[in-house]
């Protein structure tokens, strides 16, 4: 197996007395669909933070490509291409679609320190912008001011923002939130099409998704990862059964 | 080294520190818990001032003044919470620093307007007004020792207050989280106007315990609003205990850089130079500290968790 | 071509600009001029400051002290007896932005109500240390007899001259910051003041960009004091006191935050009201103030929001 994308080991956070993170390893490979599941308040957002670069962690090491990014900062991070989409939709409501997809484009395209041509004019960034729309099926709704979209539309928004930085690993979290069933099926589709060239840490509640998609599953519980395998296996696993049907835990999310 | 001109400057320092507490404890929590900056803390103090001085003169007695100016000022800061500031918690801080800057604007004119352009001074009751031996051939005037003291008591009972009492509590509770304090069924709009209120009333004290030093007179409060500002922000904003280390530290700084940073700085400077520079320098002493502890902790020394 | 309100009022306002000197000739009313041109240089200041405040998000609430430090660069030359504009103007651009680099690169570490805070103190600082320097004239300021000498190719002695100078120098501020907002780099800006965090996620670095953006809104500013300084020929420490950069705010705010051309109507707007209110009584401060907590309260969207709504368009130009 290659060297994952994306590795994490002895991972440790703590607030005051309450756990976060307790000594977390994980892996992720190119082409991999790492799914994260867990009850409410065991830590997964927390951990997607401390990857993505916007929490420090007390302790452990997160690599990126074998590359030791613990220490940089969540601009920094995307540069060498780690993209991640929000659990609470984080999309820049005044601009219009197009322009928060362009955006994001720009950011990967060369440096921003140009101050005389009009960007609104430059058809390359545009042009990728609206693929990126498209992957997600938002292309119809380019011009809209971003803040006025449904709620379903603003987490399509999301992922096509994290696309359209040009990524090698995705951190996607619970892109499904709050989605009816249809547009939970077609969000199903657009992550399964991207997870052959991308490798992606899943953080969701919807389990149907979840056992879709997944190639791998870890469940953490309190911070503690207390099973990690393929769909079947975690399916079947007892720790698991009463990890969700027994105690849930002190809430941390 | 002359010891009686550094024991002086290092008590005119702790007095200056003291002012600097009592402006800055009612401005730090007013932020802390209603995330409100009062850029208009100022023209309370120089109400305080107004009043006391006032009084003072019409009754001959300046006890009389402190005594009935600090109940007007609370009045005034009750005032202004509840017709202007408690419409703006919900905005942003941009509208604070409009709303309150058009205040001072209001305050100043208004102030102006009742008592004239020129100020009014306060003459000291004799008792207050001499000079205290604190041994070693060292006299000290009267008055600013009181200051102090007067300043240390009321940071003790503030301290009290906030780390003792019941409606202490629910301020260091606002202070990290001021949304649980309203979840916990407190009544939040009455703990604001109490908090504002109280607030001016520190500032109100503070000014009129200055006023017979400098005279009440018209933006007395302005200049040293900013300063106030900066012990908070060195502080964190929140904390009174950040305040009270900070104001004291800035005090001795600002007072020590004045008496001495022109003879420091001519053991290494020409005499001519370090007599142009040492006045600039000292006064951007403490900006400069700001800076400096900024660069290193952006949130101030003693910010409380949660912020 | 349509023409909208905004525009017709932009230009409506630039033309009023360009043909006050004629209309003052004939009228024989040179004190409009005086007002006109002060208006203009704070005007130019205001322009500067919404790049900061209005699209970038950056409350910056010292921003006066770019005017002084603009004015001081003309003053203390003069005091010397270097008068030529070909150095005192880049000087005055070039400390500006030099001191907003310094600052800034503090200053934008802090988020919030500390970064508005943090601005003050630092042009209270300046403001201070231009007091104690006595050979300056400290407190009193510095008076300069002679404009700004740009070697014969114009006379700013002449009053018209230096208005239109003053005019063309409004103009270009407008249609740089135009040109900036329109650009990537402006794009970046405003992301960073929509969604901070978000911009990060995406891999841009808004620290240094917002920094950008805050020195050239400072050297931008530094032009309005050298400006200003020629025109009044008395420069002092009052110019960057705070109450200034609270007055630049309301001027900003009051034209409409984040609008192009808002600042110069703020701008106009301001010292009209202001003179106005003068007129009616010395204690004029007494009604601005409450009419500024009127603003704030009921009035957001600045004389810019009654111009209609922005376009996608629109906004950029």
């Amino acid at each position: 197996m290659a060297e994952p994308l994306i590795a994490v080991r002895g991972l440790c956070k703590s607030y005051g007395g309450i756990i976060a993170t307790d000594n977390l390893d994980l892996a992720v490979s190119r082409g991999e669909i790492h799914a994260i599941i867990g009850p409410n308040g065991a830590g997964k957002t927390t951990l997607i933070n401390q990857i993505s670069g916007s929490l420090r962690p007390d302790a452990g090491v997160i690599r990126l490509e074998g590359r030791d990014i613990t220490a940089l900062p969540p601009h920094a991070r995307c540069r060498l291409g780690l993209a991640r989409s929000f659990q609470i939709t984080s999309i820049f409501t005044d601009f219009p679609v197009i322009e928060n997809v362009a955006l994001c484009v720009q950011a990967r395209t060369g440096h921003s320190y140009r101050f005389w041509r009009p960007v609104g004019d430059d058809a390359g960034l545009n042009a990728r912008a609206l693929a990126s729309l498209e992957r997600v099926g938002l292309a119809g709704r380019r011009d809209h001011i971003a803040g006025h979209m449904s709620h379903g539309e603003h987490r399509q928004l999301e992922i096509a923002m994290a696309l359209a930085t040009d990524p090698k690993a995705l951190l996607l979290d619970e892109p499904m939130a709050g989605m009816g069933p249809e547009e939970s099926a077609r969000m199903v589709e657009i992550i399964a099409g991207l997870g052959a060239d991308h490798a992606i840490l899943l953080i969701e509640h919807d389990m149907d998704a979840v056992f879709a998609l997944a190639d791998r599953i870890t469940v953490l519980v309190s911070g503690r990862a207390i099973a990690s395998g393929p769909p079947d296996e975690i399916r079947a696993n007892d720790a698991v059964q009463r990890a969700y049907l027994g105690d849930a835990g002190p809430d941390l999310d | 080294m002359d010891w009686t001109l550094l024991v002086i400057q290092t008590l005119n320092g702790l007095q200056l520190g003291v002012l600097l507490f009592l402006l800055a404890a009612g401005l730090t929590l007013v932020f802390g818990i209603m995330d409100f900056i009062n850029l208009a803390h100022g023209s309370l103090y120089m109400v305080g001032a107004f009043f006391c001085a006032t009084i003072a003169s019409l009754t001959g007695s300046f006890l009389l003044g402190v005594l009935a100016a600090l109940p007007l000022t609370f009045a005034v800061g009750l005032a202004v919470e509840l017709v202007v500031v408690r419409r703006l918690y919900a905005r942003d801080h941009l509208d604070h620093v409009l709303a309150t800057f058009g205040l001072i604007l209001f305050f100043d004119a208004a102030t102006q307007l009742i008592w004239g352009p020129e100020g009014i001074a306060i003459a000291l009751p004799d008792f207050l007004d001499g000079r205290v031996s604190l041994g070693l051939g060292i006299e000290f005037p009267t008055y600013r020792l009181v200051i102090i003291l007067v300043g240390l008591a009321v940071a003790a009972g503030l301290a009290y207050v906030v780390g003792a009492t019941r409606i202490g509590m629910l301020i260091r509770a606002g202070a990290s989280n001021r949304r649980m304090l309203g979840a916990l069924g407190v009544d939040v709009n009455r703990l604001f106007t109490v908090v504002f209120a109280a607030g001016a009333t520190l500032a109100g004290l503070a000014g009129l315990m200055m006023a017979p030093i400098t005279g009440a007179y018209v933006g007395m409060g302005n200049n040293i609003l900013i300063v106030a500002l900066v012990v908070i922000i060195i502080g964190g904003i929140g904390s009174v205990r950040g305040a009270f280390i900070a104001a004291l530290v800035i005090g001795m700084i600002d007072t020590m850089g004045r008496a001495f940073l022109d003879s420091a700085m001519k053991l290494v400077l020409s005499q001519q130079n370090a007599e142009t520079a040492a006045p600039a320098l000292s006064a951007m002493l403490i900006y400069i500290l700001m800076a400096g502890i900024l660069a290193v902790r952006p949130q101030g020394l003693f910010a409380p968790k949660g912020r | 071509m349509a023409v909208s309100l905004r525009s017709g009022v932009t230009l409506g306002v630039l033309a009023g600009f360009a043909a006050l000197p004629i209309l003052t000739e004939l009228f024989d009313q040179p004190y409009y001029l005086d007002i006109a041109m002060r208006m203009m240089c704070l005007a130019i200041a205001a322009v500067s400051l919404n790049l900061a405040l209005g699209f970038g998000g950056m409350v910056s609430f010292g921003h006066a002290v770019f005017i002084g430090i603009g004015a001081y660069a003309v003053g203390i030359p003069a005091y010397y007896g270097e008068y030529s504009g070909f150095i005192q103007i880049p000087l005055a651009m070039g400390a500006a932005g030099l001191f907003a680099l310094v600052t800034g690169a503090i200053c934008l570490r802090t988020r919030g109500v500390y970064f508005i805070m943090i601005t003050l103190a630092f042009a209270q600082m300046a403001f201070f240390a231009l007091v104690s320097i006595e050979e300056y004239g400290g407190d009193d300021g510095l008076v300069i007899d002679t404009r700004s000498e740009f070697g014969g190719l114009i006379d700013l002695e002449q009053t018209a001259t230096l208005y239109y100078l003053i005019l063309a120098a409004l103009i270009v501020s407008l249609y740089l910051v135009r040109r900036i907002v329109a650009s990537r780099f402006g794009r970046v800006i405003r992301g960073a003041k929509s969604n901070d965090e978000r911009a990060q996620a995406i891999g841009l670095d808004s620290y240094r960009y917002r920094l950008a953006c805050y020195v050239i809104s400072g050297a931008l500013c530094g032009l309005a004091g050298a400006l200003l300084g020629n025109f009044t020929g008395f420069i002092s420490p009052d110019m960057m006191d705070w109450t200034r950069s609270g007055e630049l705010i309301f001027m900003v705010v009051l034209g409409g935050a984040g609008s192009l051309f808002g600042p110069v109507l703020g701008a106009a707007a301001f010292l009209i009201l202001e003179e106005f209110l003068s007129s009616l009584t010395i204690h004029w401060q007494f009604i601005f103030g409450p009419l500024l907590i009127l603003m704030v309260l009921y009035g957001r969207g600045g004389i810019d929001g009654l111009l209609g709504d922005r376009t996608g368009g629109d906004r950029h130009g």
